[in-house]
């Protein structure tokens, strides 16, 4: 080595070697870097280049507004307001658990939230969907908006969204129509049908918003903008429009729909009515009482809110008594043991009976109503005036003929005590009394006694145990009037685009079909046109200056327990060739003449566009 | 160079005339403009307003450093060896002055600022320590291979690098002990006391990372050895110390063969951190691909062979060992730097010699390169003298 700093070395071997080690390090070194470099640059490039694309690239989506729902003649029954909605998303929330708490605090004084429940509001929808973002309340007001806008600093990781809010421009009117809307729940994210739904997306929970959710719900846009490492919006790259749902028409006709729930209202408060196309099915309208305004639903329903609406005291109105609930019939039910007695060959058109005014069978004694003797009387009349003997007879005489079950045989035809299938989700099916289900309940111990005849004079005219609803009156009504097709009833009529052109006929299924005798068809209508408009006829005198003809049957349903009759009142119209058939009920109305049928009146003028001067007060013979 | 006038004393003239080496100089400025050209490209939208807030910057650096070089490259390097105290002195006030005054940058006290530039006393202390060092080695030549001698030396590196791993700054502590292992190896230590060395350092990093956690004492601050082992297996832990260099490797790979060109989204929308600064050769790899690491990469090339050429040519031991500590020192950044954006080193902070942005660093390595210059051109001077 140099042992003299100052005499120039010579290159020692033992330094050559060192510095040759040294060059050696660095060329294996760089080597290294080269192959490294080849491999990621060259040989994975293309899948760095993906991955560099994904980092830069986020959707924000948008979200589509549901379609609108119409009524027959286009006019809306239920469209969308936008609204803002305050929301977190998840890629700007801060990470440090203290900021987050400081952003919840926020949050929660500027929405008058309590802290704890943003938290639990962000933290149940991100652990839900991750990559979405979380709502903490919507619909606020625009200042409020504009406010965390501008203080966007101050609330990092929050934002506002434009989102899209179910509105019910007629409040009350035909609200157990629409349904509800709202976040999908756990089952429908497993559906395959809501496939194309994204998670915290609101979607058809109840009514036609759930039968024709797939039609009705859009299809979500999808902004794709390049954010910065923060986040940050940097360049918009994309736009997917969202687009809107599908018009949906229905054959309701918004006049005849508020003035059925108009006149319920005017009752006793509690009822329900149907109004149906006897050839086609389409209803018309088809509402309950009470109602309530939707529009409590469109931003998620308050607690007390939905307390109110499913409290029985308070008649339950979220109770759609058109189709959920069960009544005894009354008289309107003759058209059903009628067609049974007609059908069975225990009677012709023109068989007369006897209708001393009172019938006693097995030691009990059914009497008309005000005990009235209506003497010899034949179908027809028996019907006009509502003679409750001649059914007794009836009912008794099916109860003891064949297999004893021709009345609820017929009445199950007629789609009595079973499902319609209308496109209503949520019906109720009913009960009509059997022996089988009587006496199964008597050894269960639920009931006094066996099944009588007895039971069987009681359903004859509607009373007992009976438990229909308007539509299926309806149902059985228009059967008879139509030539013997069961109709499956139908609101939603066609699918449209937004301008209001069809895209698709919603066609209702094939009816079923019933063989009746033209003959006894006829009989029956012309017993309940008489019952509408003969002398003594029970509904003669309140469609008494009706400029449109109608045939019609009355109905009090005693409820026992020294409750209030039910009214019912069942009318087909124009006479006589019927197009449509009106069913309409009244808890607590008392005689079917007296408060349903002034109901049925109401509606029927609105159906035909008939200009009435005054209510017509109920009245007439009872049933 | 200025006219001379016939009347100039030869001597003086000789003086003036002093060589440069062609390709170290033709490297350095290579790598500067390299560097300009991606602190440009990399930093135009970090600063809203001022696109060119970094590249003036980094050109002014760059423009002094490179005065600095030539002037240096003017002195003889040898005169040093007398000031050694002096400058092993000044090296440990400016690190202690750092403790004293410094002011944090991200959390890690190193720098002092200083007028416009924040000095950072750690960079200067990478020339001081190889200027002193290697002066002392130069004094105990005789004595090479008493272990005395390598632990004195060890032990002056020591107190340096224990210093500015403390402030923290483990790159530059690591740079020293590099620089100090070149200075003996170069100088001709035994080979056993190398193995000795290894041994120790192996002990050192065992108890550092291991023992030293397992009964609560925390040498190093947990995030640095999260930062030191998260090149192992990035996907570990992407949101934290892997995200780092995942976003290195998408950036460099997504460069491919020649670069993204100003679709380098990695860099321009802040998805590489640091990437003007430690990170600056991802940003090469991911706008100019392949070819242009490559480029850069050979210029580093270039320049560690001719800084190992003038190790040999060097007139004296004190020459040799100090082109020694600084070669070591360009070595030891580059691939640490280089290996850490391409995922086969640790995270340790070590900013790539010339390219990467920074007053310091970049005033510090053209002076040390102005060192090398000085020793060339003393070593053909001087071959010259003898009739060359």
């Amino acid at each position: 080595m140099y042992l003299d700093n100052e005499r120039r070395p010579t290159l020692t071997p033992q330094l050559a070697v060192r510095v040759a080690l040294i060059g050696g390090v660095a060329l294996v070194a760089f080597a290294v870097i080269f192959f490294r470099l080849w491999y990621l640059q060259v040989l994975s490039g293309d899948r760095y280049l993906a991955e560099a694309r994904d980092n830069r690239v986020r959707e924000i989506k948008v979200q589509a507004p549901r379609g609108e729902i119409v009524d027959r003649d286009g006019r809306t029954l239920v469209d969308n307001r936008p609204a803002m909605a305050v929301v977190v998303s998840p890629d700007r929330l801060p990470d440090a658990e203290a900021a987050r708490q400081r952003l919840y605090r926020r949050l929660g004084r500027l929405l008058g939230m309590r802290p704890r429940a943003v938290r639990r509001e962000v933290e149940s929808q991100l652990q839900a969907t991750p990559y979405s973002t979380a709502t903490v309340k919507q619909d606020v007001s625009d200042q409020l908006a504009w406010y965390l806008l501008e203080h966007r600093d101050e609330f990092r990781g929050a934002d506002v969204e434009r989102v899209f809010l179910r509105q019910y421009p007629h409040h009350e009117i035909g609200a157990h129509l629409f349904g509800t809307v709202g976040e999908m729940t756990a089952e429908q994210e497993k559906d395959p049908r809501y496939r194309d739904v994204d998670l915290g997306d609101r979607v058809g929970q109840s009514g036609i918003e759930l039968q024709y959710d797939r039609f009705l719900r859009g299809r979500n846009g999808a902004s794709r903008v390049q954010v910065d490492a923060l986040g940050n919006l940097n360049r918009r790259l994309s736009k997917e429009e969202p687009i809107q749902g599908r018009q949906l028409r229905l054959s309701v006709d918004l006049d005849v729909q508020e003035a059925g729930q108009e006149a319920l209202s005017a009752g006793t408060g509690r009822g329900a009515f149907a109004v149906m196309d006897i050839k086609s099915g389409a209803v018309l309208g088809l509402g309950s009482t009470p109602s309530y305004d939707p529009n409590i639903f469109s931003k998620g329903i308050k607690t007390a809110d939905w307390k109110r609406i499913n409290d029985v005291d308070n008649g339950a109105p979220i109770t759609n008594r058109a189709i959920q609930a069960g009544y005894p019939t009354g008289s309107t039910f003759k058209l059903v043991t009628a067609t049974a007695a007609l059908e069975e060959g225990l009677i012709t058109p023109d068989t007369p009976l006897y209708d001393p005014g009172s019938f006693t069978l097995g030691g009990v004694t059914f009497e008309n109503a005000g005990g009235v003797s209506h003497g010899a009387l034949a179908l027809r009349q028996a019907l006009t005036v509502s003679s409750d003997v001649f059914f007794y007879q009836l009912g008794a005489q099916l109860d003891s003929e064949g297999d004893g079950l021709g009345l609820q045989r017929w009445a199950r035809r007629l789609g009595i005590g079973r499902d319609t299938g209308i496109d209503l989700p949520g019906e109720l099916p009913g009960l009509l009394p059997t022996p089988k289900w009587r006496n199964a309940l008597y050894k269960a111990g639920d009931t006094e006694k066996p099944w009588t005849p007895g039971d069987n004079v009681n359903l004859s005219v509607g009373q007992g145990d009976l438990q229909a609803d308007p539509l299926q009156m309806a149902v059985a009504y228009a059967t008879i009037a139509n030539g013997g097709r069961v109709l499956r009833p139908r609101l939603a009529q066609r699918i449209e685009d937004s301008s209001g052109r069809a895209i698709q006929q919603l066609e209702a299924p094939t009816a079923r079909r019933l063989d009746i005798k033209p003959e006894y068809r006829q009989a029956i209508l012309d017993g309940l046109r008489g019952a509408a408009s003969a002398p003594g006829g029970t509904s003669t005198a309140v469609f008494q200056g009706f400029p449109i003809q109608i045939a019609g049957k009355t109905g009090t349903a005693e409820k026992g327990d020294g409750r209030a009759d039910q009214s019912w009142y069942v009318a087909l119209a124009p006479w006589p060739s019927p197009k449509y058939v009106v069913a309409v009920t009244d808890e607590a109305g008392g005689f079917g003449a007296d408060t349903a049928a002034p109901m049925a009146r109401r509606i029927l003028a609105a159906l035909f566009h008939v200009k009435e001067n005054r209510l017509v007060e109920g009245g007439g013979p009872s049933d | 160079m200025s006219a001379t006038s016939p009347v100039t004393d030869f001597r003086e003239r000789r003086m003036r005339l002093l060589p440069l080496d062609p390709l170290l100089l033709l490297a350095t400025l290579g790598l500067t403009a390299a560097s300009l050209y991606t602190v440009a490209t990399a930093t135009q939208d970090d600063i809203p307003g001022d696109p060119n807030y970094y590249l003036t910057r980094q050109a002014g650096y760059v423009g002094v450093g490179l005065l600095l070089m030539l002037l240096i490259s003017r002195f003889d390097y040898s005169r040093l060896r007398e000031w050694k105290l002096g400058v092993y002195g000044l090296m440990i006030a400016a690190i202690l002055l750092v403790y004293g005054l410094g002011f944090s940058a991200r959390g890690s006290k190193r720098a002092i600022e200083f007028g416009f530039i924040n000095f950072q006393a750690s960079e200067l202390g990478k020339l001081l320590l190889i200027v002193s060092l290697a002066a002392f080695v130069v004094d105990r030549m005789r004595r090479l291979d008493d272990r005395e001698t390598t632990s004195r030396i060890m032990l002056l590196t020591l107190i340096p690098a224990m210093l500015v791993i403390g402030q923290p700054d483990l790159g530059s502590g690591l740079v020293y002990l590099a620089v100090a292992i070149a200075i003996l190896f170069v100088a001709g230590t035994k080979w056993t006391h190398f193995a000795a060395l290894g041994a120790i350092a192996l002990a050192a990093v065992v108890i550092v990372l291991v023992a030293a956690p397992a009964v609560g004492i925390e040498v190093l601050k947990p995030y640095q050895v999260d930062r030191l082992t998260a090149f192992l297996n990035p996907t570990d832990n992407p949101k934290e110390e892997g995200y780092q260099i995942n976003q290195s490797l998408t950036a460099i790979g997504s460069g491919g063969k020649t670069g993204r060109g100003d679709q380098a989204t990695q860099t321009r929308l802040d998805f590489l951190p640091e990437h003007h600064t430690d990170f600056i050769f991802s940003v090469v790899g991911e706008e100019l691909g392949f070819v242009g690491a490559a480029i850069v990469l050979s210029l580093f090339a270039l320049l560690i062979w001719r800084a190992l050429r003038i190790l040999t040519m060097s007139k004296n031991l004190y020459g040799a060992l100090i082109a020694g500590g600084i070669t070591a020192m360009l070595m030891f950044q580059v691939f640490v730097n280089v290996g850490m954006t391409i995922g086969i080193m640790p995270i340790t902070g070590v900013p790539l010699p010339l390219v990467s942005y920074g007053g310091s660093s970049v005033l510090v390595t053209l002076m040390a390169l102005g060192v090398m210059q000085s020793i060339y051109a003393r070593a053909r001077e001087t071959a010259t003298a003898k009739g060359l």
